[in-house]
């Protein structure tokens, strides 16, 4: 509490000299209100031209007002975000009263004043730590980016075949839900699930064994630098002729892309422990396995996370690109191809949407995992 | 030349001396290096540790006294001559864990907490979990660390996370302690306070200690033996017996004896020196 008054007196004092930021919002949005908003029926419309534009003007000016006398720059902040919304609401609802925004230059300047002023807010809240600043301030961003290209596709009227908006995608993900659900379960939950456990639990394992012999980690590690420059689409069909058209292609796919970033990966880990720290496990008297197991492994964790997180990532796209050269008739790979073929672009963008969450949900479940487990690596301290 | 006196067992004392703990003999360690020119890291070493003794191993830089201490803890392999521990080769001793081990850096596991750390050489040796955990809390609070069991080692300033290292080499009960500059990377007060707790470790726990150091005041504060060593070959120059009390503070380090002594140790090292002048 005391560091937030701190931090006010000390804003408060600064406020009383000239605050450029908020001339910088100040100028588009006069120079927004010389110009249309837009047209309809064939005829420019004016900021005032009997719409409701003046009143989200308006509400937007109120909050900026009121978020400059607000009693904390937090709360400031968040008055403004409202204001934000406002101005962000205005296109949307003009498009809804049928209103041709291409022509409205006076709407374009009002939301880069917005842009501007949603860098201003974002920048005073990412001053607080927590969870305003680890996961509101990237939400409120994601979520602008969101409004903008909605906004930016309505607005000048970009064909749904060459990118459809946002809410459109939103709307196909929940029509084809049921569809979207078993491509989800069979490429995911069955080729990938499997594939990446065996590509990771066979680089890792052979990744031991390499470090008992060493002639195999040497003979090993030019044949991942080979493997890793193969061509996803020269070796999926392949595996098709050799695995057939269900999970077992998809997943010996995966495993010849994950298998050596893991290997790699899991021998620099184990390379990494010190000699001083090996040189104690000597002093003790503890043999090979002792060693691997209280030293080297818990000190390869790192790395070990580290090439599962690459893997979660090759293991999607691997499984998806397999599935272009034939599956049981179903799976994302297989949806993408064929709705592409049949122009059904929503049904595309919405298999798109659902391997994006996946994967990034696969590679932020482990990231979140190899932060419970290594908070003592350097990288990951909070004291 | 002096000829360094191996033993001084031979006292005067009429009584049997007790088997030393350390005996080397014309002990040798040659480096193979790449350009085929050998490096001579220890040359016709002779030397006697009496149980119960306090010893310094002092000298420049690449005298070997780091080698030596290595060889006695079977982490290198002499090339000549012969060295028992307890009256087993090293290795043995090493198997049968009769030494415990201070390194120049702390070595604390970062992803143990520091009792943890001070268990490992416990879980190693198979000792159940409650008796671990009863002598990690031994030892911690011999070294003045109670309170901090739970604390990661990173949280530990560099003098405590020293401490902790010395706790988990005694966890192990050893009767040689064999320690390699263990005070070397800290600054001169945490130093001092530390020689003082571990001179009365010592004579608390009646332990033989072997320690390298390159201070003279270090070593003739915690010495009751310091073996002066010289580089290119490393062998032993002197061997000289620091006869101050047992019982030290930090005030002894003004007396004349102090100075007798310490004026000793640097002659031996000059000595040393004037072969590569």
């Amino acid at each position: 509490m005391s560091r937030e008054t701190t931090t006010n007196t000390h804003t408060t004092s600064l406020r009383t000299a000239v605050d450029w930021g908020l001339v910088a919002v100040a100028l588009p949005t006069l120079a927004a209100l010389t110009q249309p908003i837009g047209a309809r029926g064939g005829e420019t419309l004016g900021w005032f031209g009997g719409s409701l534009a003046p009143l989200f003007l308006i509400g937007a000016v109120l909050t900026v007002l009121a978020g400059r006398t607000a009693p904390t720059r937090i709360k400031g902040a968040w008055t403004e975000l409202s204001g934000i919304v406002l101005a962000w609401l205005l296109p949307l609802h003009l498009l809804d009263e049928g209103v041709d925004l291409s022509a409205g230059a006076g709407v374009w300047l009002f939301l880069v004043a917005a842009i501007l002023q949603l860098w201003r807010v974002l920048g005073a809240l990412s001053a607080r730590p927590g969870w305003t600043r680890s996961v509101l301030v990237p939400g409120l961003f994601g979520l602008g980016l969101l409004i903008a290209w909605e906004i930016l596709v309505r607005g000048f009227q970009v064909p749904a075949i060459l990118l459809p908006a946002p809410s459109r995608i939103a709307g196909a993900l929940v029509q084809h839900a049921p569809v979207l659900w078993d491509d989800f379960r069979q490429t995911v939950l069955i080729s990938v699930l499997r594939g990446y456990l065996m590509g990771c639990g066979a680089g890792f394992a052979v990744a031991i064994l390499a470090d008992r012999v060493p002639f195999l980690a040497r003979g090993l590690l030019p044949l991942g630098n080979l493997a890793s420059a193969i061509p996803v689409v020269g070796i999926a069909p392949i595996m098709v002729m050799w695995f057939g058209f269900d999970w077992q292609s998809k997943a010996a796919v995966i495993v010849v892309m994950t298998f050596f970033p893991m290997l790699v990966n899991t021998l620099a880990g184990l390379s990494s422990a010190e000699r001083i720290q090996l040189d104690l496990m000597r002093s003790y008297a503890a043999g090979y396995g002792r060693t691997l197991v209280k030293l080297r492994l818990p000190n390869a964790l790192p790395f070990l996370f580290n090439g599962l997180k690459i893997n979660s990532t090759l293991a999607l796209i691997g499984a998806i690109v397999a599935e272009f050269f034939g599956t049981p008739v179903v799976g994302m790979g297989f949806r993408i191809s064929t709705e592409v073929a049949r122009m059904n672009l929503d049904v595309v963008w919405a298999s798109i949407t659902v391997a994006a969450l996946t994967g990034s949900g696969l590679y932020g479940g482990l990231a979140l995992l190899e932060r419970a487990t290594t908070a003592w690596h350097p990288s990951m301290r909070r004291r | 030349m002096h000829s360094p006196s191996p033993s001084r067992t031979s006292g005067a004392t009429g009584q049997p001396a007790p088997a030393p703990i350390v005996q080397a003999r014309s002990l040798s360690l040659v480096y193979p290096t790449a350009d085929n020119r050998p490096v001579t890291a220890l040359s016709e070493v002779d030397l006697t540790i009496a149980r119960g003794d306090f010893v310094s191993l002092i000298g420049p830089s690449g005298c070997g006294k780091t080698t030596l201490l290595r060889v006695i803890a079977d982490l290198e392999q002499p090339t000549g001559g012969s060295i028992t521990v307890e009256g087993l080769t090293p290795e043995q001793a090493r198997l049968k864990r009769l030494y415990g081990y201070v390194f120049q850096a702390p070595a604390l596991y970062p992803w143990r907490t520091v009792e943890r750390n001070v268990m490992l050489p416990l879980e190693i040796m198979g000792i159940p979990r409650a008796e671990r955990q009863a002598r990690a809390r031994e030892e911690l609070q011999r070294v003045g660390l109670s309170g901090f069991e739970r604390k990661f080692p990173w949280q530990l300033s560099g003098g405590m996370q020293q401490r902790a290292s010395i706790a988990r080499a005694l966890a192990l009960k050893p009767d040689l302690l064999l320690m390699d500059e263990p005070f070397g990377a800290l600054d001169e007060i945490t130093r001092d306070h530390l020689n003082l707790h571990l001179t009365q470790l010592w004579r608390s726990t009646g332990k033989t200690c072997v320690f390298v150091t390159h201070s003279i005041a270090e070593a003739v504060f915690l010495s009751t033996r310091i073996v002066v060593m010289s580089p290119r070959p490393g062998r032993i120059l002197d061997v000289i017996d620091c006869d101050l009390p047992r019982e030290r503070t930090l005030d002894i380090r003004e007396s004349p004896e102090f100075a007798a002594i310490a004026h000793r140790v640097r002659d031996g090292l000059k000595e040393g020196h004037s072969y590569d002048d």
